[in-house]
C-alpha cells in the first residue's frame, strides 16, 4: 500500500489544507475569515501541483489565485462592509443543497473507488511514468500552431474583454 | 507514489463543498468563493489525470492554464457586478436583487 515518505506526508498535509480551507469557506459567518480559509485551500492545491510535477502551474496558482483573485475578493468583502457578517449564513434551500452535495460526493466516491478495488483493479497498481513533460514543453505547446495557439489568443482576448467589462460595470458614473 | 484515486477523492470533496457554497450561501461573495473552489477541484483532476495517464501530452496542463484564465475573468466580472449591485441596493444577497421579477 502506501509507503511512508516525505511525499506521502506532504500529500496528507496539503489535503488537510485543501479540505480544511474548503470547510472553512462554507461554514464561517465572517467573510474575511472565509477569504483566509479560501487562501489556505488554494495554497493546498498549489502544493498538489508541486507533488504532481507541474511546478509552473503551482507558481501560477500562487501568483494568480492567491495574489490576484483572493486579494480581489478581500477588496469586494471590504467594499460591501455591512454585508460581511450576515445574521443568517445560508438561504432557505440549504438542507436540499446539503443533500445534493452529499449525494454528489457519494456518487463520485463510488465511481472513483470502484475501478480501484473492482474486478480488474486496473487503476490501482498501474505503473506511473517517470518521464514527465517540463515547463518548456508547456510553453512550446501554448504557442505551437498545431496545438494551442488559437485557444491561447482567444483566452487573452477574453481576459481583455473581461477586464474592460469589469471596469465599465464597477465604475461610479454620476 | 500517491495513487491517483486519492487526488480524485480530495478533488471530489472540494467540488462538493464548492457546490454546496454556491447553492446554499446567501452572500454573493461567498457564492463566488464556492465557484473558485469548484474550479480548483477541476484543476486538480486535470493535472492529476495528466500526470498519471498522459505525462508527455500537454493537454492536461494547457487546459488547467485556460481554467486559470477563465477563473480570473469570472472573478473580475463577478465582483464588479456585486459591487455595482451593492452600490444601488445596499445588499449583496442575490435573493433581494429581484427588479426583473414579474
Amino acid at each position: 500500500m502506501l509507503e511512508l515518505n516525505v511525499q506521502t506526508l506532504a500529500f496528507f498535509v496539503f489535503a488537510l489544507f485543501v479540505l480544511g480551507g474548503g470547510l472553512g469557506v462554507i461554514t464561517t459567518r465572517n467573510l474575511v475569515h472565509g477569504t483566509l480559509y479560501l487562501i489556505l485551500s488554494l495554497f493546498g492545491v498549489a502544493g498538489f501541483f508541486v507533488l504532481l510535477s507541474a511546478p509552473f502551474l503551482a507558481v501560477v496558482q500562487v501568483l494568480v489565485y492567491i495574489g490576484a483573485i483572493a486579494i480581489l475578493i478581500v477588496f469586494a468583502v471590504m467594499l460591501t462592509r455591512s454585508m460581511t457578517s450576515l445574521h443568517e449564513v445560508v438561504n432557505r434551500q440549504w438542507v436540499l443543497s446539503a443533500i445534493v452535495a452529499v449525494l454528489l460526493f457519494v456518487m463520485l466516491t463510488v465511481t472513483i473507488i470502484l475501478p480501484v478495488w473492482g474486478q480488474d483493479g486496473s487503476l490501482a497498481g498501474q505503473p506511473v511514468s517517470e518521464v514527465v513533460a517540463t515547463t518548456t514543453d508547456l510553453g512550446k505547446a501554448l504557442v505551437d500552431g498545431n496545438q494551442y495557439v488559437l485557444p491561447f489568443e482567444v483566452a487573452s482576448l477574453l481576459l481583455t474583454a473581461a477586464m474592460i467589462g469589469a471596469i465599465v460595470i464597477a465604475r461610479d458614473d454620476e | 507514489m500517491i495513487p491517483l484515486w486519492m487526488y480524485l477523492l480530495v478533488a471530489a470533496a472540494l467540488f462538493c463543498m464548492g457546490a454546496y457554497a454556491v447553492l446554499a450561501r446567501r452572500n454573493a461573495v461567498a457564492i463566488l468563493m464556492g465557484v473558485e473552489l469548484m474550479l480548483n477541484a477541476v484543476n486538480i483532476n486535470l493535472v492529476g489525470f495528466w500526470r498519471y495517464q498522459q505525462p508527455l501530452n500537454m493537454a492536461g496542463q494547457a487546459f488547467a492554464a485556460f481554467v486559470f484564465v477563465i477563473a480570473a475573468a469570472e472573478a473580475a466580472v463577478g465582483l464588479a457586478i456585486i459591487i455595482s449591485v451593492y452600490r444601488q441596493r445596499k445588499s449583496v444577497i442575490p435573493d433581494e436583487a429581484d427588479t426583473l421579477k414579474g
